[in-house]
């Protein structure tokens, strides 16, 4: 579990989350949402400590990382799995090299046994055949799935993924939705998604925390969504017609 | 990060020099990525340092010779003078300012866009000290490879300045040989060695410090890369005559 107690980060006076609360619960997929720049990707990278917050505390699993020194937020970060939203693949290794980087620098497994682990991972992510490829020569999906695929390399007890289906067709987006889904279940995972993408939110959504300009602004499962009357949510997710219609439609049976 | 004071970035550049010099995480790795440093800071310069130090000595040479025009002083200083400047002064410094410039800009740039595409973002939250793992392979390979760079140096400066020497014929062989075999200092070959070792991690450390703390996007990149090789030139200088002063007087 990651718990978030009162976080304030503002960037030279400009507050970016304001007195944020919630406990990401184990096992399930969290999905942060919210409108493009609302502090969706400060609030994980302050989660992991890449950005240094004004205000409040971070536990993972009761331990407080915000106060912690260098060398034991390091011990911690072992056991994160993190997607940024670029991908931030290294530009000078090729694809087997991305996803193989963790498990050369941490464990002390044969190459065979590190190859083997690297084409499961990359199998997850429909990735085969592109092992030796570098990221100049990927899509920006490909990129983006690499970067998941290196992220559960070492099967992280924690897995952060910053909008991991946006520049990905439907399909694809299905398939790796379903995948963060399947290894939070299967490995007890802790994880946060970051997504703005509604068909994510009906897909895994179990937990859902709405951001609107760094406050949050509403807390619940997917069903609830349908039915709350917070005005920022619903004007969120009504934005699309789609869910206008379903809105209508389970309005009718009600 | 541009307008604040001295000392601000001097206090910084010693603390992340501090971090790059933390206990590796596995040692394996850094050898790794030491040998690929060596390739790409340290034989991928092997071109430029030849071509000029060539041209350096040639020059030399032909100066000297236009200066001593004179029938009282022996021909050989010729060979004496080149051998002397260029074991100082040309095979440490102007190589090494050289190098501030090929060197220094490449890694500038290479931290710098790692930053701003949050590939050391990515590092760090893998639990890798991205100093460390990034900057201490440089270090290091310039500082193990850059005295072969100066020896190289000069031997060919010298091939050079005997080659135009005898093909302008403002000298012979012979005088030219007499020349650089007359009152040779071996300590001038140490002198050199050491700082171009100082030279070394200056170039690199300064130019990891500005490309490491890059923020922003590919600007900011440019930006750095000609502030890191701006600022190492001139702490090399700076160096060059304390270095100097230490070692020679
Ligand atoms: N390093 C930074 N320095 C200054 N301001 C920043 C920085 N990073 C983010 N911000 C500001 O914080 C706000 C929230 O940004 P954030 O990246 O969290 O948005 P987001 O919700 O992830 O949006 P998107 O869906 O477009 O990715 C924005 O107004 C942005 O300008
Ligand atoms: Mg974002």
């Amino acid at each position: 579990m990651i718990e978030v107690k009162n976080v304030t980060k503002s960037f030279a006076g400009r507050v970016v989350l304001d007195n944020v609360s919630v406990n990401f619960e184990q096992g399930k997929t969290n999905l942060i949402i919210g409108q493009s720049g609302s502090g969706k990707t400060v609030l994980l990278k302050s989660i992991v400590g890449l950005h240094d917050i004004d205000s409040g505390e971070i536990l993972f699993d009761e331990i407080d990382f915000t106060r912690m020194n260098f060398a034991d937020k390091k011990e911690i970060r072992k056991e994160i799995g993190m997607l940024f939203q670029g991908g931030a693949l290294f530009d000078s290794s090729n694809v087997e090299e991305n996803v193989r980087f963790p498990l050369d620098m941490f464990t002390e497994m044969s190459l065979h046994e590190k190859l083997d682990r690297v084409n499961f991972c990359l199998k997850c992510v429909k990735l085969e055949n592109a092992n030796k490829l570098y990221p100049s020569e990927l899509s920006g999906g490909m990129k983006k799935r690499v970067a998941i695929a290196r992220a559960i390399s070492l099967n992280p007890k924690y897995l952060l993924c910053d909008e991991p289906n946006s520049g990905l067709d439907p399909m694809t987006s299905l398939v790796i939705d379903s995948l963060i889904k399947e290894i939070t279940e299967e490995f007890n995972i802790t994880t946060i998604v970051n997504t703005h993408d509604m068909n994510s939110v009906m897909e895994i959504g179990e937990k859902i925390i709405f951001l609107k300009e760094g406050i949050l602004a509403w807390e619940g499962t997917k069903k609830d969504i349908f039915k709350t009357d917070n005005e920022a949510i619903t004007d969120f997710v009504y934005s699309s017609n789609l869910f206008k219609k379903i809105r209508k439609s389970q309005n009718k049976e009600d | 990060m541009i307008k604040r004071g001295l000392f601000f970035h001097i206090g910084k550049y010693f603390l992340l020099m501090k971090k790059v010099f933390a206990k590796p995480e596995k040692h394996s790795i850094y050898y790794q990525q030491f040998l690929k440093e060596i390739e790409n800071l340290g034989v991928n310069s092997l071109g430029i340092v030849a071509i000029i130090s060539i041209f350096m000595g040639a020059v030399i040479t032909i100066q000297t010779a236009y200066n001593i025009e004179n029938p009282l002083l022996p021909t050989y200083l010729i060979g004496v003078a080149a051998r002397d400047s260029i074991l100082l002064e040309f095979s440490s410094t102007m190589v090494a300012l050289i190098l501030a410039g090929k060197v220094g800009s490449s890694i500038a740039s290479e931290l710098g866009t790692m930053r701003v595409t949050e590939q050391i973002d990515a590092l760090e939250i893998m639990g890798v000290n991205s100093a460390g793992y990034l900057i201490m392979p440089k270090i290091l390979a310039a500082m193990v490879f850059n005295p072969l760079l100066t020896l190289i140096s000069m031997v060919v400066g010298i091939s050079g300045g005997w080659a135009i020497g005898t093909l302008t014929d403002v000298i012979t062989t012979q005088e030219f040989i007499l020349g650089i075999r007359y009152a040779f200092i071996p300590y001038y070959i140490t002198y050199s060695l050491i700082k171009t070792v100082v030279f070394a991690f200056i170039m690199t450390s300064i130019a990891s410090y500005y490309g490491y703390y890059v923020e922003g996007g590919s600007l900011e990149v440019g930006r750095s890369s000609t502030r890191a090789v701006v600022y190492s030139s001139v702490v090399i200088l700076l160096f060059n005559l304390i270095l100097t002063k230490l070692l020679l007087s």
